[in-house]
């Protein structure tokens, strides 16, 4: 049976970039130049989740993006691993939104392309961490979600899922249409193969305005958020290390061990 | 609609008794609630409730609205969804408070979205803007680079705070308060999904959350190995327990039951030593409560160094083994 997804990725700046290189400007955030936007990673989780649905059962893979001047090249990197088609949410208007505004227009994106059996989220966003808008889709849309899947089956028309929780995992069964929100446990995104690099290139993005989502620009973006960001700031840290040194890195190591004792720490 | 009024706290239980989580949130909503000069109320629900109550009242409730139903034994989001509901109609808080946990950060965005309200997850800090009588949330954002301080005019307003990062009260048995049996029929034709199997992953010795002492090691650890000598022989001698950061976990080298970081276990032990951890935002956020950060890195540049305490530059392979046989000898005196 073939199944169609949907799934939501969002372009972010690189997470892994060096801590030092997210400086607060005002109420945003700013990063130089040479930190590179990339698909928030647990988003590309969920794409490979997908692309394993799809690889056993075959099914069309429907990505969607939001946000405004996306970078072509990261946001078309689901297309050059197998994604079928490519929405992008794309407009001043949608810019600044919280969970609610974001969950809101991806809803109604959902909608409008119509047909679909699972939507696939990351688990959270690598820039606002909230963990919100892939349970806010489901609840909008009124279908069944879990949250921080590591696997999952399609066996006899649901999906069979496990969800991690602290101390292990939960074995789930779901009723489709369904939502599923995806962690880094499941697997990183395969490579992209020099023909579906050629192929993604080629494809356009199909691009809609919050007009065409039968969305008000009042009822997107910064406009259309339900929280209000007070303040954004960088709390100072400042630890004194100490450094033990030392001849060779045993004699340092055996070094701690005497000072930790002597600072009455262990 | 009544107004709202009053904080209420979504307790957890865990095989009869409460998780950390739960007295964490029922002293944060006490403060909260002295703020606006109102009650705490807690809801707990469960297959069974027991003397929980009480307990939820020694550590700060006002009203313990109990719900108690075969179908509440473990937590399923479309059960419990609809206790959530039908109890917050009934109290109409002004504040909602949950656990950023497996069960509190799952329920609360669809609790949110359902009620059309804000939500901030995994607050660091909650407080009561006195003039406004809005909470104003801190979480930490952009994977603890920065944090962002958020306020919601929709009422109610509802929160999840990061696991220990809120203090309880001081249990105190005399406390006064009043436990309220609420009915609440779960209709089983809302519930879409069903557990089918629990598997339990925990790792053996002393638990991450409980240790006084963790050794941590990171990417640079290079393979599952370490974890098993160089940094358990360490945690051994300091009856520790031994974690990693996301990377090893991802790469299959341990189980994620020993993740510690932002989308990990949080923990704030009074030692933690840092083994081959760069010291990314995301890892510190799960252990920066530490007491003590010891950072061991052959990169005397690593982030890790600004945030720790002591720091060895240096392989570890060399250093980890010299600095447990010192101890040994040190403690053995």
């Amino acid at each position: 049976m073939p199944i169609n997804m949907i799934v939501c990725c969002k372009q972010v700046p690189d997470p892994e970039a060096p801590p030092a290189s997210f400086k607060v400007a005002g109420d945003k955030m700013t990063v130089p130049p040479d930190v590179k936007p990339v698909v928030s990673p647990y988003d590309e989780n969920a794409v490979e989740a997908a692309l394993r649905i799809k690889d056993t059962l075959g099914g069309k893979i429907t990505v969607i993006s939001l946000g405004n001047n996306l970078t072509r090249d990261v946001i078309k990197k689901p297309l050059s691993v197998g994604g079928d088609e490519l929405i992008l949410l794309e407009d001043a208007a949608f810019e600044e939104g919280d969970s609610w505004a974001t969950a809101n227009a991806l809803a109604a994106a959902i909608k409008k392309v119509g047909e679909y059996d699972l939507i696939f989220c990351g688990r959270q966003s690598a820039d606002w961490n909230a963990g919100q808008v892939g349970l806010g889709i489901a609840e909008i849309l009124g279908i069944p979600a879990v949250s921080v899947v590591r696997k999952v089956e399609v066996v006899d028309g649901k999906a069979k899922v496990e969800r991690a929780v602290s101390d292990g995992y939960e074995v789930v069964e779901v009723e489709l249409p369904a939502l599923l929100t995806i962690t880094s446990e499941l697997g990183d995104l395969r490579y992209a193969a020099l023909k579906g690099i050629m192929a993604a290139a080629k494809k356009q993005p199909i691009v809609w305005k919050p007009a065409d989502i039968g969305l008000e620009p009042s009822q997107v973006g910064a406009a259309g958020r339900s929280v209000k960001l007070a303040k954004l700031f960088q709390p100072v840290r400042e630890t004194k290390c100490e450094i033990i040194e030392a001849d060779t890195p045993a004699e340092a190591g055996a070094n701690l061990a005497v000072k930790l004792r002597e600072a009455k720490i262990l | 609609m009544a107004e709202n009024k009053g904080i209420l706290v979504f307790g957890e239980i865990a095989e009869g008794e409460f998780p950390s989580i739960t007295t964490e949130l029922l002293g944060c909503g006490r403060k909260l609630a002295d703020e606006l000069k109102e009650d705490l109320s807690c809801l707990l629900a469960s297959d069974a409730v027991g003397d929980l109550s009480k307990e939820a009242i020694a550590f700060g409730a006002d009203k313990v609205y109990t719900v108690e139903d075969a179908t509440l034994k473990r937590y399923e989001a479309d059960c419990y969804m609809q206790v959530a509901d039908q109890v917050i109609e009934q109290v109409s808080p002004r504040v909602v408070l949950l656990g950023n946990t497996p069960m509190g950060a799952d329920l609360a965005p669809r609790l949110a979205f359902r009620l059309r309200t804000g939500l901030s997850t995994d607050c660091l800090e909650l407080s009561i803007d006195p003039e406004t009588k809005q909470l104003m949330q801190t979480s930490s954002v952009y994977g603890g680079n920065a944090q962002a301080i958020f306020t919601a005019e929709a009422v109610p307003q509802i929160a999840t705070t990061r696991v220990k990062a809120m203090s309880p009260i001081e249990r105190d048995e005399s406390r006064k308060g009043e436990a309220i049996p609420v009915k609440v029929t779960v209709d089983m034709s809302k519930v879409k999904t069903k557990v089918v199997e629990i598997i339990k992953e925990e790792v053996t010795g002393v638990k991450l959350e409980d240790a006084a002492v963790i050794v941590c090691g990171g990417r640079g650890c290079g393979g599952t190995d370490p974890y098993n000598t160089t940094l358990k022989e360490l945690a051994d001698v300091l009856k520790g327990a031994v974690g990693a950061s996301r990377p090893p976990c991802d790469n299959g080298w341990v189980p994620e039951a020993m993740h510690i970081g932002l989308t990990g276990k949080i923990v704030a032990p009074d030692i933690y030593f840092a083994i081959a951890i760069s010291g990314a935002s995301q890892h510190m956020s799960g252990c920066s409560g530490s007491k003590n950060i010891i950072a061991i890195n052959k990169d005397p540049e690593a982030n890790i160094f600004k945030q720790a305490h002591f720091g060895v530059v240096g392989k570890f392979e060399d250093v980890v083994p010299a600095l447990t046989t010192k101890l040994k000898e040190l403690l053995a005196r």
